[in-house]
């Protein structure tokens, strides 16, 4: 059976269709799913909330669509074990809504920052990871002005899963490029089941683009859903 | 019903680099003032209404937990004038 994926759509993202393509690349059944449609993810093996700008970055990024009622009835999902994963500003609305600890705020250095950078992989025991090797060095994209993690009371190191790290996977300030606490790329909550990032593994999913571990990332959550 | 007007004034915490606020200060120095610090935040001048009963306060302390402030990074002050009593 092919595995249905519904890719939340608010006002202002703009990753959905990339990463439609990317998880067809994959071998999914992905489609797009408008924040007005909730009833659309009664029928969906796995979510994933894109990037882009929802809301405009109003207030703060991701802060108003983690308001709306279809992050509501995703924060059910999460917490009944549906896989769930956040990109950029879908991580944005993950820490905004709560469901993932912490919060993310404007880059160290107040720019935008666009570039290819190397992530080391922490945990290679979640859904999005699981054909990763512990401390393999990957290679994705970031776009972003609010990356920069704070970690709060919820906040645990177990929960890292990804960290900005150079090509031989060291962690260090030279290698953060947003000022995030720990170099943290990525985060799941404790049950692994919901992870959010801040780089685009549908931007790293074709050899003509770059790179293809971004591919893995949605390959690794289509063998979790055949198991 | 009563008619307030608030205006919030959100921050980052102590203790959490303000980017914004780093970058703000080094261009007004660059224009010569003699600037030690600069905090960059949002205010929000916000017009509603609420029964006489309820607290305005309280009102205004929802609008700030549930969607203007970030308790992680944010703190936040408001003021609120009354407008209009019907």
């Amino acid at each position: 059976m092919t595995k249905k994926i519904g890719v939340v759509v608010y006002p202002g993202t703009n990753c959905d269709f990339d990463v439609v393509h990317a998880l067809k690349i994959a071998g999914a059944k992905p489609f797009r799913i408008w924040y007005k449609e909730i009833s659309e993810l009664n029928d969906v093996d796995a979510i994933v909330i894109p990037g882009g700008f929802s809301y405009g970055d109003y207030i703060r990024a991701g802060a108003i669509a983690a308001q709306t009622k279809i992050t509501e009835k995703v924060r059910e999902m999460a917490e009944n074990g549906m896989p769930i994963l956040g990109i950029c500003n879908g991580f944005q609305v993950l820490v905004e809504s709560g469901i993932l600890p912490g919060a993310l705020t404007v880059n160290k250095t107040a720019r935008f920052v666009c570039k290819w950078v190397h992530l080391k992989v922490v945990r290679a025991d979640t859904p999005f990871t699981s054909l990763f090797e512990e401390n393999e060095v990957i290679k994705m994209p970031i776009a972003h002005a609010e990356g920069r993690y704070i970690p709060d009371k919820n906040f645990s190191t177990d929960l890292v899963v990804l960290q900005y790290s150079n090509e031989k996977g060291e962690v260090n300030e030279n290698s953060n490029p947003n000022g995030s606490y720990l170099n943290v790329a990525g985060i799941s909550n404790k049950g692994k089941n919901v992870l959010g990032l801040m780089p685009h593994p549908e931007r790293a999913s074709e050899k003509i683009l770059g790179g293809e571990d971004g591919l893995r990332m949605f390959k690794s959550l289509l063998e979790f859903l055949k198991r | 019903m009563v008619k307030y007007k608030a205006k919030v004034y959100v921050l980052l915490k102590e203790g959490i680099l303000d980017a914004e606020g780093k970058v703000t200060k080094n261009a007004l120095k660059t224009l010569g003032f003699n600037v030690e610090k600069v905090k960059v935040g949002k205010v929000f001048e916000i017009i509603f209404e609420t029964t006489s009963n309820d607290n305005p306060e309280s009102v205004v302390e929802e609008m700030c937990r549930k969607l203007l402030a970030n308790p992680v990074v944010n703190i936040y002050e408001y003021e609120i004038e009354v407008l209009d009593e019907k």
